[in-house]
């Protein structure tokens, strides 16, 4: 049931660019879709803000692993495109009156717009040096967001560090109180991201970023545009980053800077290593084990002092501490075991069922 | 093999050839003089040998002509243009493309991408249609992969066409390097030592296939090559490079009896091809 066929003969080569030749690689992405259409239906409120945490991060994931795992211009400065996403949205609909969507497709371009202005280092500036540079782009972002007017919120008449934001609303849902809502919103969203981005790389572009990775005097000499094509890479990253920057903020009620530090850009980071870099499936791997990791282990922890094992006001005082270190043993874990993320697993799962039970 | 029910015959054009000229190009870096105002040309259509010792600026010369380096003196002038002053990025436009003498290919891309990718300033469709794909992105795709497969076709690599760069055996590498020059369809093609490192039967493949692809698809020729009986057998030309000045210049058969050549660099083992 889950080989795959053989031989696959292509007659054209337009069959032969195809993404899923095989009828088995076909039944199974409608099994995903079938999973990601029955979850609203069967799942409690609990578990579908959990899916929306997910399809928020795997938007900004994504972003992140065209820059960082397809382009390999690292970049510590997730947090800070994410807030330019995030408050750019936020002021668009506060200050402008400007409606929910339109704000967001706003936001997203501010922020490719950021996104190529940072990347201008990369002209000079590699690797860990360039991830130095991208660490200045997430100081001034974050000091801006404490020291500029207009993004301290009014709160009841007291100034905040919070932004209050417009409820958004469509065909009747309000998208920050209905998580159903914003869970079909935010699904088409992503399943519209992922179209766009691997399409990106079956095409000349695509390869262009890649070829800056792998080789880029090489890339050069074939005429590739160095200069232009990293900044191209920066901008659609931010894009996307922008764009989930910007979903963030619209489904809460409100934002602040906590949560956009760099504390953020390297847990994205880490969501593309484990998933696997330079892929996009790796990316929204990654962004489910993350978001799910934490949640799992408070669950862990709940089951544990119900069953009186544990004192609550202990765990209550470990769990981000726990949290934490779990964190960070996972990311140890994955590197030494499968350096190339939890992609690499699922093909070798993959592949040794395809020749199963007659390995040889 | 098939191909498309619907794929049209692919006419490769003949690719635009110039005349190569190096001015009295000289390279310095810090007190080290890699080339002393060497002066060459190279005509269209021919196979021109820069041979020499180790550290004679071979190299030096054709990261001068790709405009990889600049030199602080001299000028070198291809369709009308001084390559000192180019971008390397330009190069591929004028129909200049090289390989490298450490291969260096994008190592985990497939051998097609690898390939597709020297087709890249072929491409001009933009990172919107890209993102759509299906209409013209994906006619374009198609378009330049029918050249692709000719080359694919020319250097017998259909076998390993879609398997990753970097697990493949080097001999096969350096072929699939002069592919994605060649995918670039360049009236000159630089190659930096096309057949270091490999045994007999897979030079002889190489130099038939450059053999080819200069008489075949017309493409002028320049390479770098360490091997001499190689060198005399399929260049038209040979220059001699000695501690970055030019030393001879002309038909193998000359520079084989030049003295200062026989003293500079072939040496012994010119002595003993002579019996």
């Amino acid at each position: 049931m889950t080989a795959t066929q053989c031989g696959v003969f292509h007659e054209s080569y337009g069959s032969d660019l195809q993404l899923r030749p095989t009828t088995m690689q076909r039944i199974r992405i409608v099994l995903v879709l079938a999973v990601v259409v029955i979850l609203p239906l069967v799942a409690n409120n609990y578990l579908i803000r959990i899916s929306n945490s997910i399809i928020i991060a795997a938007i900004g994931a994504i972003g992140l692993n065209i820059l960082v795992g397809y382009t390999g211009q690292i970049s510590l400065g997730q947090g800070a495109f994410l807030a330019v996403g995030a408050y750019s949205s936020a002021l668009l609909t506060t200050y402008y009156d400007i409606p929910w969507p339109i704000a967001v497709v706003l936001a997203s371009f501010i922020t490719a717009g950021i996104g190529m202005m940072f990347g201008i280092p990369s002209l000079r500036l590699k690797g860990l040096y360039l991830a130095v540079a991208t660490l200045a782009a997430q100081q001034i972002v974050q000091w801006v967001l404490n020291n500029w007017d207009p993004i301290d919120g009014l709160q009841d008449g007291r100034a905040t560090n919070a932004l209050r934001i417009p409820d958004p609303k469509i065909f009747g849902y309000q998208l920050n109180q209905d998580e159903k809502a914003f869970y079909v919103f935010g699904v088409l969203i992503l399943i519209a991201v992922v179209i766009v981005t691997v399409n990106l790389f079956r095409t000349h572009v695509g390869r262009a970023f890649i070829a800056i990775r792998d080789q880029d005097i090489a890339a050069e000499v074939m005429g590739v545009n160095i200069f232009r094509y990293k900044l191209l890479a920066f901008a659609t990253s931010s894009f996307f980053v922008g764009l989930a920057g910007a979903l963030l903020a619209q489904h809460s009620t409100a934002i602040s800077w906590e949560r956009f530090t760099i504390e953020i850009s390297i847990q994205y980071l880490a969501m593309i290593i484990i998933g696997g870099l330079g892929t996009i499936s790796g990316s929204i791997y990654g962004a489910i084990f993350i978001t799910v990791l934490p949640e799992l282990l408070r669950e862990m922890g709940d089951f544990l002092t119900k069953s009186e094992v544990l004192n609550a006001d202990d765990f209550r005082l470990y769990l981000p501490f726990i949290q934490r270190g779990a964190f960070g043993v996972a990311i140890v874990i994955t590197l030494i075991l499968e350096p190339e993320g939890i992609v690499k697993m699922w093909r070798d799962i993959k592949n040794y069922f395809r020749l199963w039970p007659f390995s040889y | 093999m098939t191909l498309s029910r619907f794929a049209r015959p692919y006419e490769v054009n003949q690719p635009e050839r110039h005349r190569l000229e190096v001015q009295n190009v000289s390279l310095s870096f810090g007190g080290v003089n890699a080339l002393t105002s060497v002066s060459l040309t190279c005509e269209p259509g021919e196979i021109l040998a820069i041979i020499g010792p180790n550290g004679a600026g071979k190299t030096s010369l054709l990261n001068c002509i790709c405009s990889l380096y600049r030199p602080q003196r001299g000028r070198i002038v291809y369709h009308d243009r001084n390559l000192v002053t180019t971008s390397p990025h330009q190069l591929p436009k004028l129909g200049i493309a090289r390989t490298f003498q450490n291969i260096e290919l994008f190592s985990h891309m497939t051998v097609l991408d690898n390939l597709m990718l020297g087709r890249h300033i072929h491409m001009k469709k933009n990172i919107f249609t890209s993102m759509l794909y299906w209409g013209p992105g994906q006619r374009e795709e198609i378009h330049h992969r029918e050249f692709v497969e000719q080359v694919i076709d020319l250097l017998e690599i259909q076998h390993i066409r879609k398997q990753q760069v970097g697990s493949l055996a080097y001999g096969l590498q350096k072929r699939v390097e002069l592919g994605r020059a060649l995918a670039m369809n360049p009236g000159l093609l630089l190659l930096d030592e096309p057949m270091a490192g490999m045994n007999v039967e897979e030079k002889e493949d190489m130099a038939r296939f450059i053999l080819d692809i200069n008489e075949e698809w017309g493409v002028t020729i320049i390479l770098i090559e360490h091997d001499m009986g190689v060198v005399m057998d399929i260049s038209d030309r040979v220059a001699v490079l000695d501690f970055g000045r030019l030393i001879a210049l002309g038909t193998p058969h000359e520079v084989r009896a030049n003295p200062q050549v026989i003293q500079a660099y072939l040496g012994q083992e010119h002595a003993l091809m002579q019996e």
